[in-house]
């Protein structure tokens, strides 16, 4: 399985898949998940990331996602960048098709 | 082809309801996802990076014209307008939600169609030779055995949580075009000694991250005794394959550890008792009830050679091509195979668009007897065209960009979903493929190239079956970039062999350039029409390796 | 944990003894197969019901003489993926004849009790809560086999022909 969370990361966002259609989604600063990485918490150290993920749990048991984790992002004047390319390519839709996932709704 | 009887459809029906009770259940919070998840595996139903995954099985690669609508309707209906075409020759719809797929499930069973065993650690969909029925040096339709084995494993009681998946395949005649060499365990028709087709059985191919080329364990093994060999097989399996490793628990590594030999002697030990047993496994009216279905269509008695073909040749020189690399020769004059590519160039291999299948469906209708094969190359086939039909039907599959003379050229690659879909990727392989496939998209220069078969994986699980490529890719990642690691010389056919790693890996900008390098080399040293692989093994590594890495 | 035996709840009259710890006076007992071979001689000197328990991947093969004496044989699943039990019991019901109760402990889900029941087991250990209407219908979603095992049903193939006869 690839690496898809890096634990010595110091700024993460958490993101998850929705039970429902299994779109991605990222966990917000609200407490409830959107489409939009945008819209995401960010925590940075260690401590903090953990209780991010922490506060996301309950959606698991209330059948809202499936299995939450951390990912890497850097966030440059406010813009959310994930650091992987898995991430770059959750957050947009296929790299071969532009006009499906995430990314089709930008264009 | 296979239809149903009322006991298939009624099992299929009551699948379909378990199923929506089990997704019910977990929607319903009833059931976690890690109780949920080996259910809905059971069921082809994975969960990727965008969406969940719906595997739909097509036993054996074999279509019908409405079966074909249906996956075209379902793409439209509850996908977002195509599916992907799989080396198991099953058909994946990338974006089902979840809530849908019992209902997908209802719609397949009108055409008896199903997701059942296509993931899981259970006997997957069989998989056969694309040209079965109509290859001339044909034993027997491997179809008709691989009905006998899709039947006998659905839902095996004994077989269904075993170490790990396991794949068949079977072939009716010794050239290979199903891997069966690859697989876990692969069938070969062969002619007994009563002259009765018999079965040649290897066990323990396989490739993923320790690729392995089958053993023959069993020879000429009669009809009446296969299902109680391979029930045999499968519990040497089931009792020993090892459970504390998930890359160590394929049959391949158990085949290994013990040798092909004393497999074969448990195996055999194992088949007399179950033998002895006495259990009847398969009344020999049911081998004829199947083989029944697979009778030879409806052929018109026609000369050999075609004045309407010939014309077209003359005057148009892109069906000449389609019609050298794409056709191939029938068991019945007046008849040919006709090969339908899923690769034209910038496009994305094995991907069919819902207009496209339901274009195929009505032209096999038209010109096929209904039928159409799904390649473990990721193409299409339609078995029994007239040759007289050649070129209206090329002009057909043309017009809806089908029409690629490039079957089996440097740019008709097997290509997993990669890093673009998968969750378990390291790197994206269809990029790689376009662009691959654009920096040869001259036709005279593929032509001239001639067959060479480019496979790429976007990791170790080898989906794309990269240890079998002429030249194979394999995408790796390194610290968050992705490289791509290129072996060479290796062949899924009856000459089986494994490609080697030839060095250092490349990144995303180099491998076409490497890519070109080999295919230089290639050319450089091939004599008289020498394929790639011929010459390969002819001249080795070495000359590919200093080209690859001179400069570096 | 609840006993669900040949289709209906039952009390489970049976003691599941350690390999360390000390024989009860009384009742039913079930061993491991270690210590069946190692205590073989003791165990069958007792007047109280027998039973084994084949753990993961242990073949019947070192009990098969004992059958006769064996009223109960536990087959164990660690965790529901590991398939060996389901071969471990059909080899027992169908290659030996044992008729005596083939017991499945461990981790089982809902939705294996219908090819366990086809291999042969005839009694369940199943989690609190467990109704016997789910297990009903968990036996009952699929009502048609391919496979002929020693439960004895026909098979669609035997059906087939019987209905063309
Ligand atoms: S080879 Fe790897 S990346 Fe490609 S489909 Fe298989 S698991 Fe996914």
């Amino acid at each position: 399985m690839a690496q898809h969370t890096n634990k010595r990361a110091t700024t993460q966002a958490v993101t998850a898949n929705r039970l429902t259609d299994g779109d991605v989604v990222y966990f917000t600063a609200a407490g409830d998940w959107s489409l939009w990485l945008k819209d995401s918490q960010v925590a940075d150290g260690k401590e903090d990331c953990a209780k991010l993920l922490a506060s996301a749990q309950p959606a698991v048991s209330a059948q809202l996602v499936i299995d939450p984790y951390l990912f890497e992002v850097t966030v440059n004047e406010g813009e959310i960048i994930p650091a992987s390319v898995r991430e770059k390519i959750r957050m947009a839709g296929p790299t071969i098709r532009l006009d499906l996932g995430k990314q089709a709704a930008n264009a | 082809m296979y239809r149903y009887d009322e006991f298939d459809h009624k099992l299929v029906q009551e699948r379909v309801t378990q199923f929506r009770s089990q997704v019910a259940r977990r929607l319903a919070g009833e059931l976690t996802e890690d109780q949920f998840k080996p259910l809905r595996l059971m069921n082809g139903v994975y969960l990727q990076l965008h969406a969940y995954m719906l595997r739909v099985a097509v036993p054996y690669g074999t279509l019908s014209g409405p079966q074909m609508h249906m996956l075209a309707h379902i793409a439209r209906k509850y996908d977002k307008g195509y599916g992907h075409f799989t080396t198991r020759q099953n058909i994946q719809y990338n974006w089902p939600s979840l809530e849908d797929i019992p209902a997908i499930l209802d719609d397949l069973a009108t055409v008896e169609m199903h997701a059942i065993q296509t993931s899981g650690n259970c006997i997957r969909n069989v998989t056969s030779d694309q040209y079965a029925g109509a290859a001339a040096d044909e034993i027997e339709d491997p179809r008709i055995w691989s009905e006998i084995i899709r039947q006998w494993s659905t839902f095996h009681p004994e077989f269904t949580f075993l170490p790990r998946k396991f794949k068949f395949a079977v072939t009716g005649m010794h050239t290979d075009r199903a891997a069966i060499r690859f697989h876990d365990i692969g069938i070969e028709v062969v002619k007994g000694t009563d002259g009765k087709p018999a079965f040649d059985v290897y066990v323990g191919g396989g490739q993923g991250r320790t690729p392995m080329i089958a053993h023959l364990i069993g020879k000429a093994v009669p009809a009446g005794d296969l299902i109680a060999y391979l029930e045999a097989i499968m519990r040497v399996y089931n009792m020993n394959g090892r459970r504390d490793n998930l890359y160590k628990a394929r049959i391949k590594i158990l085949v290994h550890s013990l040798g092909a030999e004393e497999m074969k002697r448990q195996v055999e030990e194992e088949f007399a008792l179950v033998t002895e047993q006495g259990i009847p496994f398969l009344p020999a009216a049911e081998i004829e009830r199947i083989r029944a279905y697979f009778q030879a269509p409806a052929y018109e008695t026609l000369p050999d050679t075609s004045d309407a073909l010939d014309a077209a040749l003359a005057e148009n020189r892109r069906f000449g091509d389609w019609v050298k690399t794409n056709v191939a020769p029938h068991k019945v004059t007046g008849y040919a195979i006709a090969n339908i590519s899923l690769k034209p160039v910038g496009g994305i291999a094995g991907d069919a668009s819902a207009d496209q299948m339901d274009l195929i469906a009505d032209l096999t209708t038209k010109f096929s007897f209904d039928e159409i094969r799904v390649t473990h190359e990721q193409n299409l086939t339609l078995p029994f065209v007239r040759k007289d039909d050649l070129y209206p039907l090329w002009q057909a599959l043309e017009a809806a960009g089908l029409g690629d003379p490039n079957l089996a050229l440097i740019t008709d690659h097997i290509v997993c979903p990669g890093l673009d879909y998968c969750a378990l990727a390291n790197a994206r392989s269809i990029p790689i493929s376009q662009k691959i496939a654009e920096r040869f998209a001259d036709l005279d220069r593929q032509h001239d190239i001639g067959e060479l078969k480019i496979k790429i994986s976007g990791c170790i699980n080898a989906c794309g079956h990269h240890h079998v490529g002429h030249i194979g890719i394999l995408g790796v990642d390194k610290k968050g970039t992705e490289f791509y690691q290129v072996s060479l010389g290796g062949s899924a056919d009856e000459t089986s062999s494994l490609a080697e790693i030839v060095g250092p890996a490349f990144t995303e900008d180099e491998i076409v350039d490497a890519v070109e390098t080999i295919v230089e080399t290639y050319l450089d040293a091939r004599e008289n029409d020498e394929r790639f692989i011929d010459t390969y093994r002819r001249i080795g590594k070495a000359p590919f390796k200093e080209k690859l890495y001179a400069t570096h | 944990m609840p006993l669900i035996k040949n289709g209906s709840f039952a009390d489970d009259e049976w003691v599941s003894v350690g390999d360390e710890d000390d024989l009860p006076s009384e009742g039913g007992v079930i061993v491991s197969l270690t210590r069946w071979l190692a205590e073989r001689d003791t165990l069958l000197g007792r007047n109280t019901p027998l039973g084994v328990t084949l753990a993961a991947g242990e073949v019947p093969d070192a009990i098969v003489t004992d059958l006769d004496r064996l009223q109960l044989v536990a087959v164990q699943f660690p965790i529901y993926k590991d398939g060996r039990g389901y071969s471990s019991a059909r080899l027992l019901r169908e290659r030996h004849g044992y008729e005596g109760e083939i017991r499945a402990t461990g981790e089982i889900l809902y939705d294996q009790w219908f090819a366990m029941a086809r291999c042969g087991i005839d009694a369940f250990e199943v989690a609190e809560g467990t109704t016997l209407a789910a297990f009903d219908a968990a036996m009952n979603e699929l009502s048609l086999v391919y496979q002929r095992t020693g439960d004895g049903r026909p098979t669609v193939m035997e059906l087939r022909h019987k209905s063309s006869d």
